[in-house]
């Protein structure tokens, strides 16, 4: 009956001939020897019996499937689910960095929220001159719909997730912000929980924080927004539907909230509120934690060949009788030019030094900065500014000269559209890669919830290349995920770790 | 609950059920087969016949056989009625609800597909595949149990009764039409050793022969027809099945037994009353096949009262293809 259920090969795994190879190793240090924190969990594997680390590996994989966390594969007809492939060897996280990546992460989504209020109302920080006004208007995610919208608290991204990366100089840079519909937090509670089966006696000696309350601290943002003032405001999760690669999240996370899941055709606009159709008729929506995109949620206000929104829900927007989390327009924020332009706006919002630096970035539209990045692109990883999933890419060392030619001719047809980093050197965790260990590049996403205070979840989705030497990460492009341990603080009392889901 | 869920719940109940009872029609067929002398006449044709895809079947098939039958009820996967279709079918409408059953439901029916897509691909399970269909009873068994042991006695339940009593209801009249056809092909039959043999495999085939027995003492195909069309007790019986969903129906609206305030409510109510005051002397004077033919016709109309009572809540979103249409005609009994 169990779909996965192979024979598992009696191999002893260990670490003893593990090797760093020159990178920055999350779990060793430089001599080979375990990291304080990572010792606790590397001295249990080692002392397994032969064979168990790779019994724990499939049970986990078995489970992934059996309970069905799948994300979908678009253009495979055969509705073609895939696990998101993981491995159990956690990255870990020592307590004193968290807390600095901590404060990081509140200074920067605060900034950002004020950077995206501000351009949708006076544009302060254009007509100072810190921001050009051109890159504004050519940035895709920029919504004119949006100007003079005032959302609840003046809060317009309330769910982040940002992406960081340590390169090889130990430094932990910020890589991209998302601010739209960030993914990817049920893996981190699934993969928690498949951990705590995996490994349960490690988690106390390595104090790792939990992660499980997060669908309530989420439910409690969400309905923080709700512009009636009742005691249970409905609060529902838009989906655009199950063949969306992130099904599974949407359908977790309001199952976790206890909250409807809906799609478009569930919701109709009727006298200027929102409503959702039931089996005993219209029933009044509050708060609606989106999960599609600005240009589908209103076929009125947006693109009109949408079928997943809802027409007529942005005017119950602006009339401020329906929340929408995220706020229609935040995106403008993740614009991978505004991006290189973070640490300015934390410097003009807040008068402060940008906590965790962003990754030294390259303009295209800069003339100087274009001419070095045309000459350089054989070392360069150059990205679309509007694209994500890991498509529109130039990594340079690994490309070829054609590739490198035919990006120098879109840098040039269009350079508002690029922008180019040095290619780091992710640091690495090491890796179940068939009998024995290897160390593999990956990178952190954090979430935040922005409600009464911002919060931050302490631990986050690490994706993790698993082609060797790849340093791509994405689920698109064949990346996995590992459990992320926050260790607590010597003065942090846990709370009990059954309370995940 | 939202009308799009409440409908999700219903087809994941039916499609489960009918997955079952297309089990039980081959399997029950399979054992016909083992019992009818050689010359005897193929049972496996009428099967394909009355799914009314006959010209898809004999197109990719060619003969109907026992291979060739299994092949396309229970593992093609083009075919929008085949056990493997049903399940999937079911998954992925629960797949769009996991929000709102148990987690263990969601589990079961995942194993439960991932079980029929593995006996897909195994020549073995093809070759002798009686063991295959016990393990689908034994899924559909599994999934009903823990539904009811795991799922709250609120709306989503009363939907998932509903769907799962009206295609009971459906199928159990059609494996006794379609049975009393084949076993009458000329009256001088009725009555003979075979005939006995048949009989009993039918009442296996719907797990009724040990409660048929309890209460007749001999087999005849009157007492047959009572006991699956009007018992009260037993679970497979029609009568027993349009009692269930009358009470799926008034737990769900709430409205006082014995009232209606919907036409769904209305219909079920009238078939209910019709088979409490019928006796079998009334059906087989009215014919059985017509009696039968007619009851399948309520069941229809009830399933389209409940679609427009309870998913159809106007305004209409003409963009949504409503599965009533789009799969109503891969029921595979429908001729």
């Amino acid at each position: 009956m169990n779909p996965v259920l192979a024979s598992v090969p009696d191999v002893a795994l260990s670490f003893a001939e593990y090797q760093t190879e020159g990178f920055h190793d999350e779990l060793f240090l430089a001599d080979q020897t375990p990291r304080p924190e990572a010792g606790p969990i590397i001295q249990r594997i080692n002392s397994l019996p032969p064979g168990e680390l790779m019994r724990r590996q499939a049970a986990a994989e078995r489970l992934l499937l059996q309970l069905g966390i799948t994300f979908n594969v678009y253009g495979d007809n055969q509705g073609a689910e895939r696990i998101f492939p993981f491995d159990i060897i956690p990255r870990i996280v020592p307590a004193h960095e968290w807390e600095w990546l901590e404060r990081g992460l509140k200074q920067r989504i605060q900034a950002l929220n004020l950077f995206i209020n501000d351009i949708y109302h006076d544009q302060h920080i254009i007509k100072d001159g810190v921001i050009p006004a051109e890159i504004l208007l050519d940035a895709k995610s920029y919504r004119e719909q949006c100007h003079g919208i005032n959302p609840p608290h003046g809060i317009w991204c309330h769910v982040t997730g940002t992406d960081l990366v340590r390169g090889g100089d130990g430094q932990v840079y910020v890589l991209e912000d998302n601010l739209r519909c960030p993914s990817g937090v049920s893996y981190v509670l699934q993969n928690r929980s498949i951990m705590k089966r995996t490994f349960p006696q490690v988690f106390d000696l390595s104090r790792v924080r939990p992660v499980g309350d997060y669908p309530l601290r989420l439910l409690r943002t969400l309905e923080h927004l709700s512009p009636r003032d009742v005691a249970n405001p409905r609060v529902v999760v838009l989906t655009p539907g199950v063949f969306n690669s992130a099904y599974y999240e949407h359908s977790f996370l309001a199952q976790q909230m206890g909250v409807e899941l809906v799609e478009g055709r569930d919701l109709v606009v009727a006298g200027e509120k929102l409503y959702m159709r039931t089996t005993s008729g219209l029933e009044q929506v509050d708060v609606i934690y989106r999960r599609i995109d600005d240009d589908f949620l209103d076929p009125k206000a947006f693109r009109a060949d949408s079928m997943l929104g809802v027409e007529g829900l942005m005017n119950v927007y602006r009339a401020g009788r329906v929340a929408l989390a995220n706020a229609p327009g935040t995106g403008v924020a993740d614009d991978k030019v505004i991006y290189a332009y973070v640490p300015k706006i934390i410097k003009y919002y807040l008068n402060e030094e940008a906590i965790i630096p962003n990754v030294p970035t390259y303009i295209c539209e800069n003339e100087d900065e274009r001419a070095y990045v045309l000459d350089h692109l054989d070392e360069l990883v150059v990205k679309a500014a509007n694209e994500s999933g890991g498509y529109g890419m130039l990594v340079g060392p690994h490309s070829t000269r054609e590739q490198q030619a035919q990006f120098a001719e879109l840098i040039k047809a269009n350079p508002r559209n690029y922008i180019a980093q040095p290619t780091l050197s992710l640091s690495r965790v090491p890796t179940i890669c068939g009998d024995h260990f290897e160390g593999r590049h990956v990178d952190l996403r954090p979430y935040i919830l922005y409600g009464k205070e911002i919060f931050v979840l302490p631990g986050g989705l690490t994706r993790v290349a698993l082609r060797k030497g790849s340093l791509v990460v994405n689920s698109s492009q064949g990346g996995g995920s590992k459990d992320t341990w926050v260790i607590a603080t010597n003065q942090e009392q846990l709370t009990p770790q059954s309370a995940t889901p | 609950m939202l009308s799009r869920v409440a409908d999700a719940i219903y087809w994941m109940s039916r499609y489960i059920e009918r997955a079952e009872n297309l089990a039980r029609f081959m399997d029950v067929t399979f054992n016909l087969m083992l019992d009818l002398p050689q010359s005897h006449q193929n049972a496996w044709a009428p099967l394909v016949y009355t799914t009314g895809d006959h010209e898809y079947f004999r197109e990719k098939y060619g003969d109907a056989n026992q291979s060739s039958v299994i092949e396309f009820l229970a593992f093609d996967q083009d075919y929008p009625g085949s056990i493997r279709s049903c399940v999937k079918f079911a998954r992925e409408n629960a797949r769009s609800v996991r929000e709102t059953i148990s987690s263990e439901m969601w589990e079961q029916l995942n194993l439960f597909y991932y079980m029929v897509r593995e006996a897909s691909a195994n020549d073995r399970i093809k070759a002798s595949p009686l063991d295959f269909f016990q393990e689908i009873k034994q899924a559909s068994h599994l999934f009903k149990g823990i539904t009811d042991a795991t799922m709250s006695r609120g709306e989503g339940w009363n939907f998932s009764r509903l769907g799962r009593l009206l295609e009971r209801a459906d199928k159990t009249s059609r494996i006794l039409d379609v049975k009393y056809y084949l076993l009458l092909p000329t009256v001088h039959d009725v009555g003979s050793p075979t005939d006995d043999l048949q009989w009993q495999a039918v009442l296996r085939s719907v797990s009724a022969m040990e409660m048929y027995s309890k209460q007749f003492h001999a087999i005849t195909p009157s007492k047959v027809a009572q006991f699956l069309i009007l018992d009260r007790h037993f679970p497979r019986a029609i009568n027993y099945s349009v009692t269930g969903v009358e009470h799926a129906l008034h737990a769900i609206s709430g409205t006082p037994m014995d009232t209606f305030r919907n036409s769904a409510e209305q219909r079920v109510g009238q078939l209910r009353s019709e088979l409490a005051y019928t006796t079998v002397d009334d059906v087989i004077q009215q014919g059985l096949h017509e009696f039968l033919d007619l009851l399948q016709t309520k069941l229809n109309k009830i399933g389209s009262a409940v679609h427009e009572t309870f998913i159809a809540v106007k305004p209409v979103d003409t963009s949504v293809q409503s599965q009533e249409n789009g799969y109503q005609r891969q029921s595979i009994f429908v001729r």
